[in-house]
């Protein structure tokens, strides 16, 4: 790979708020528009030649102010602002918001519409992995990993399409359950994925695990350890990484994870390629997850019986007259919501998720705030790089997997 | 579902280990309680946050030793105007609490809690680029999302949702 032209010396003062620079150091600006940033995150380094002295993440590039406008929103439109937030994980932002809206409610949900959330969530846990994979390791130059990644990504997306007609931003999961009841042999192509998939991910192994450049570019590289990982806040799988086992679908489930059977992946190295490791048998785990899934499937309702909440069905609305009254309450004037306030945690694919919401009694949200993991891994990229080489810095930021809309919001 | 009323008894919610370990401390800095929906609010009066965060941190029993998040709540236009949240998790004993100080409007400040928990470097930023609640003792208090040169603090209230024009 050719160097970057977005890395360019800058002058000035800049960092030196809180402490002084000596003339040995340089400061040097990477980003926002650096390929292995994954995004528009800006990092200011203060480099002392090869070294890393000091990184400043620079953020807000992305910030579009979405828990001001979830304040002027129906509880209902908040759902397609959520996909926006994580645009790898759409259903995980869609869950989350959606959990804690019902928390407030009391909404008891059909096991069917349960199901399929834990299925859906744990493809786009695939998904959001597979994008991962593929970047983390292409920044380190390993090209083909990249391409097959984003070929079993592809048939994750056309799920995703199945279900909601949409690839991307989902908006699948609604208050009181599913938008749609899944097309007509959706499990069946789901299923001969899952039983495909494992082999895929042998595949990856094969080119990147026991690979010496790749573990020469990892290996006790970006290295944080337990007491730093949760005085930084670190989340998911760089807490995990470094040797914490929490994981929030184990310790406190929620939409039906208790029935299911799973490993949490822990591994105590602290480095890059220990969460290389976690992510990839996160990426087992998960299809077994998706096998179980599909195995006990349970028939039945997609949405809670709630009509003041939930929309009709479509045939419902056309046909009797009530729905239709229900219908156009809803619509026009969205639906109240007991006051009070929730904190919702999910285990997504980067860490713990979190949507806490206020509601003062009526048809919007006072207050949406969204508790980002890749905002709370942030904070530890400094402590990964500090004192170590200047290349070494992507490989640290791929393995904390940023994504910078979930960063800003 | 029904939703069941909310405890504000802070007898009959003492079992809680965040709180027990508070009134074991110094019961006069827990000023209100609530359970509600499974979660527990204790109010904490303003001047004592970043000791009873480091208390609960290093409580023998249950530390609660994770700042999950760090945000803010306006209530505009009554008063005390700002709530600032604290949500506390313990990865041992995966328990959680959430911890409230309420602020006047008129200039809202708090200590900061990053010698508690270095995390809540950027949470306490961004609770005071986009409300404007000043934490004293914080290594680097500038804006975080909003450019250095912006008016206003966008999540109040009183800031109009498209902004000023």
């Amino acid at each position: 790979m050719t160097q970057s032209p977005a890395t360019v010396a800058v002058p000035g003062p800049d960092l030196t708020s809180d402490r002084t620079s000596d003339d040995r150091t340089l400061v040097l600006n990477m980003g926002p528009q650096h390929p292995s940033t994954h995004g528009v995150l800006r990092l200011v380094l203060e480099i002392d030649g090869e070294t890393v002295v000091r990184l400043k993440p620079e953020i807000g590039y992305l910030h579009t102010g979405i828990e001001k406008t979830c304040e002027a929103k129906f509880y209902q439109q908040v759902v397609p602002l959520t996909d926006r937030i994580d645009y790898l994980c759409p259903m995980t932002n869609n869950l989350c918001y959606c959990l804690a809206v019902e928390k407030l409610l009391g909404l008891e949900i059909p096991p069917r519409a349960q199901w399929m959330r834990v299925l859906m969530n744990e493809l786009t846990r695939i998904n959001s992995h597979l994008v991962w994979l593929g970047t983390h390791a292409m920044d380190l130059g390993a090209m083909t990993v990249f391409l097959y990644c984003f070929r079993e990504r592809e048939d994750v997306l056309r799920f995703f399409e199945m279900v909601s007609g949409q690839r991307m931003m989902t908006s699948y999961f609604r208050i009181g359950g599913l938008a749609l009841e899944p097309p007509l042999g959706f499990f069946e192509k789901v299923k001969k994925f899952a039983d495909r998939f494992p082999g895929n991910v042998d595949e990856y192994e094969g080119l990147l695990t026991g690979n010496p450049i790749f573990m020469m570019r990892t290996k006790g590289v970006g290295h944080l350890s337990a007491e730093d990982a949760i005085a930084l806040g670190a989340c998911g799988p760089t807490l995990r990484g470094s040797g914490v086992d929490i994981d929030l679908r184990r310790d406190a489930p929620y939409t039906g994870y208790e029935n299911f059977k799973f490993n949490v992946p822990v591994r105590t190295e602290g480095d890059v390629f220990a969460r290389y490791l976690c992510r990839v048998a996160e990426l087992r785990e998960s299809i077994g997850i998706v096998q179980q899934a599909l195995a006990g499937m349970p028939e039945g309702p997609i949405k809670a019986d709630s009509p003041k909440v939930v929309l009709p069905d479509r045939e419902k609305m056309k046909t009797q007259m009530e729905a239709l009254i229900y219908h156009f309450k809803i619509i026009t004037e969205g639906f109240t919501v007991p006051a009070g306030e929730v904190y919702q945690a999910i285990e997504s694919p980067r860490g713990e998720m979190g949507y806490y919401i206020v509601s003062d009694g009526t048809a919007k949200p006072y207050r949406v705030h969204m508790r980002g993991p890749s905002y709370a891994n942030l904070q530890a990229l400094a402590k990964m790089c500090e004192g170590q080489l200047i290349a070494d810095v992507v490989a640290a930021i791929g393995s904390i997997d940023i994504v910078l809309g979930d960063v800003d919001r | 579902m029904l939703l069941a009323p909310p405890i504000t008894d802070i007898e009959q919610l003492k079992s809680h280990p965040a709180l027990a370990r508070l009134v074991e401390w110094n019961a006069s800095v827990v000023e209100a309680v609530k359970f509600d929906r499974d979660e527990i609010t204790i109010w904490i009066a303003k001047e004592t946050i970043r000791e009873v965060c480091a208390i609960l941190r290093d409580s023998a029993d249950c530390p609660f030793n994770y700042l999950c998040d760090l945000t803010c709540v306006d209530w505009y236009p009554s008063e005390p105007r700002f709530e600032v949240v604290y949500h506390l998790l313990s990865i041992p004993h995966k328990e959680r609490v959430r911890l409230k100080a309420r602020l006047n409007g008129s200039s809202p400040a708090i200590e900061s809690v990053t010698s508690v928990w270095p995390s809540a470097n950027h949470y306490e930023r961004e609770v005071f680029d986009l409300f404007g609640v000043r934490f004293t003792g914080h290594p680097n208090l500038q804006r975080i999302m909003m450019p250095d040169d912006w008016e206003g603090h966008p999540l109040r209230k009183d800031y109009p949702v498209e902004g000023y024009r």
